[in-house]
């Protein structure tokens, strides 16, 4: 099995949902991001999505770029970013990794060869936001290939003949992207979400998580209670942005505070059958 | 789509892919909207009402067709081949943008959107948006560069006065790649009621095939204009090149005319070897911006390069997948101009024929201006001069070292 499925099998079977902290790689600078990555498992986080930075991420909204922004300027380049994972792995073996990004720098890489370098660094899945499913199979394929699972969005525009098209070759998990917008601006609607997952559901088996507009450990906690993951981006680099001229230290402690309110907040929601 | 044997103007195919380039590289949150356009664009291909609606648009409000002027002293002064000029300056808002606006706002209605959006480098695309959105009384959001604002001040005025909010983009360069992340970004978080009204040949599929299909008017005119004019083809077709509207829509009608040759005409700013240009498909390399694959500007790990032009217009790192697909199969060459050969073209062209370019379509002048000596007495030559330069009197003045 792979890191992924055995990490949402264990949490399947302790009945509550994975905490997925979003971080870009390089952000504010290598070393503390990496101080901050090697130190999220302990601070609860169940998957990481690590995000590779790009200079025009038009998915995502201010929180995002600007760290995106910051790490390009401390030279968070590809290659440093499969570096960065290589040395979480060697310390840690059972927490998932997803790589993050936009399709320009991974295109320039070449894609064949990043599946290749992506499973040998350690990373167990990658979200591309700007390959929807009619051009995924150029990177999809390859990288299933190598035990790399390229995970789907599922979107409030996303009808059921769609769903069904996206689960059909999906794995790993979905990512359901809870509001119609970029990252970090709106907040999460509860009860489309708890509709939307029903949805889901019904068309696969498949871990789904949560994402976009999940700020607060309230939100977190709620959205533990009926999805199988909760990814908190926006929320987190911005903490990074807040601290920045306190220390690199003071960033450490302060992101990873924040990660291990909202992991306890995912953690206490159990959550069974009974609302699903 | 219009699959013709035999033919280079039959693609995109089914994926809107134009050889290796193209596709749609959006959002999951945007697939179900392009492809909702991509049928109401198919729906309207075939309703005479809805092509009957459009030319009438063309013609009593735009001020269709466009003349092809027989540039006389322009041609005498170069000693060479014929030069003629199609005069996208003369339409309603001074360039050809007019014709895609026109035609975007009709599918936005058939499609009942209510509120329009758009992106904008020189502001041409920007007044043209405004100016239909006024004439069918929609709202409209206009993104727009901080830096493009300052060097373009008349085009925000005038989007403002036609009733338009233009939204200043403060991110990344501040010019039109970080205005069209910009609507994209309002586009994907108001999805149900807005239509991106998108400003030349670029994005993800079907836009580049719709820009094109809307603009391909100013070919359609020019080809039948030169044969009646001069009985036969033009030998050689120029027009600048940014994202590429105004060329897809002169090249496109003469593609299947293998006498024809087509230049494209990039900006190549302070020189094609330093950092500051804007020469994509003569410089880039093939990758995936704003919903398309095509030549960019990038560096090794795939970041976007800043591009530049005097030209707000040209001043853009992409263009777009068809003209990416032509230059690979050789069909287009695609040539640069820097900064100071298109200011000269520019004062020349309003010494010797009276008229004003658009700074974009000096660059196209400015490329004539070296063939056009090389080339025989009957040689034709059809410029497509997209634009009037009123916009950028302000720019031009300051570096001439004169103050307005």
């Amino acid at each position: 099995m792979t890191r992924l499925a055995t990490t949402f099998a264990r949490l399947k079977k302790e009945g509550r949902a994975a905490f997925v902290p979003f971080i870009t790689a390089g952000d504010p600078d290598m070393e503390t991001s990496f101080a901050i990555l090697e130190k999220l498992p302990a601070a609860g986080a169940d998957v990481i999505e690590l995000g590779m930075p790009f200079s025009d991420p038009m998915a995502d909204g201010p929180a995002v770029q600007a760290s995106s922004v910051r790490a390009l300027k401390a030279g968070a380049g590809m290659a440093k970013v499969l570096k960065m994972v290589e040395k979480f792995r060697k310390a840690d073996k059972a927490t998932p990794i997803v790589l993050m990004g936009y399709y320009n720098p991974i295109h320039a890489w070449g894609t064949a060869r990043f599946a290749r370098d992506v499973a040998a660094a350690g990373v167990d899945g990658l979200i591309v936001v700007d390959l929807p499913i009619e051009e995924d199979e150029v990177l999809r394929v390859p990288a299933q290939a190598q035990g790399v699972d390229l995970i789907r969005f599922v979107t409030p525009t996303t009808d059921d003949a769609r769903l069904k098209r996206i689960v059909a070759e999906a794995s790993g998990y979905l990512y359901y992207v809870s509001v119609a917008g970029v990252t970090g601006t709106k907040s999460v609607p509860e009860e489309e979400v708890r509709a939307a997952l029903a949805r889901v559901r019904a068309a696969t088996d498949l871990p789904c998580t949560v994402g976009f507009g999940i700020r607060t450990p309230e939100q977190a906690g709620a959205i533990a209670r009926i999805a199988d993951g909760v990814v908190v981006g926006s929320a987190i680099v911005s903490r990074v942005a807040g601290n920045i001229g306190n220390g690199k230290e003071k960033i450490v402690t302060e992101v990873l505070d924040l990660a291990r309110s909202l992991a306890g907040s995912t953690h206490a929601a159990r959550h069974g059958k009974v609302e699903a | 789509m219009n699959q013709i044997p035999n033919s280079l103007r039959g693609g995109p195919d089914a994926r809107g892919h134009y050889g290796a380039y193209g596709g749609r590289f959006v959002a999951e949150t945007l697939m179900p909207l392009l492809l909702s356009l991509e049928e109401a664009y198919a729906a309207a291909k075939l309703d005479p009402e809805f092509h009957a609606e459009l030319s009438g648009l063309l013609e009593h409000y735009a001020g269709r067709e466009s003349p092809l002027y027989f540039a006389e002293r322009l041609t005498a002064h170069l000693g060479g081949a014929k030069v003629y000029l199609k005069r996208e300056d003369l339409n309603h808002t001074g360039a050809h943008k007019i014709n895609n606006t026109l035609g975007q706002i009709l599918l936005a209605r058939r499609m009942g959107k209510t509120r329009i959006i758009a992106e904008t480098g020189a502001g041409s695309h920007g007044v043209a948006t405004a100016t239909v959105a006024a004439r069918f009384g929609l709202p409209c959001t206009v993104y727009m560069g901080e830096v493009d604002m300052e060097r373009q001040k008349p085009n925000v005025f005038r989007m403002r006065l036609l009733g338009a909010e233009v939204r200043a983009v403060t991110s990344g360069s501040r010019t039109l790649k970080d205005a069209t992340n910009e609507a994209l970004r309002d586009w994907v978080a108001n999805v149900a009621d807005t239509f991106y009204i998108i400003g030349s040949v670029v994005g993800p599929h079907p836009y580049p095939m719709i820009v094109r299909d809307f603009q391909t008017v100013i070919g359609v005119e020019a080809r039948a204009q030169m044969l009646a004019m001069e009985n036969r083809l033009p030998d050689l077709v120029v027009a600048c090149v940014g994202g590429g509207s105004n060329a897809m829509g002169m090249f496109h009608p003469f593609l299947d005319d293998a006498g024809v040759a087509i230049h494209g005409v990039e900006a190549a700013g302070e020189g094609v070897d330093t950092p500051r240009h804007a020469a994509t498909i003569s410089k880039g390399s093939p990758g995936v911006l704003h919903g398309s694959r095509s030549y960019l500007l990038q560096d090794g790990d795939g970041q976007i390069l800043e591009a530049h032009s005097i030209s707000a217009g040209l001043d853009y790192p992409g263009t777009g997948p068809e003209h990416s697909w032509l230059k690979d199969i050789g069909r287009a060459k695609y040539f640069a101009v820097t900064d100071q050969e298109a200011l000269d073209a520019f004062v020349l062209l309003s010494k010797l024929e009276g008229i004003i370019p658009a700074l974009e379509s000096a660059h196209a002048i400015a490329h004539v201006i070296k063939m056009a000596p090389q080339m025989k007495k009957d040689e034709l030559i059809a410029i497509c001069l997209s634009g009037r330069g009123d916009k950028d009197i302000f720019s031009v003045a300051e570096y001439l070292g004169d103050t307005l």
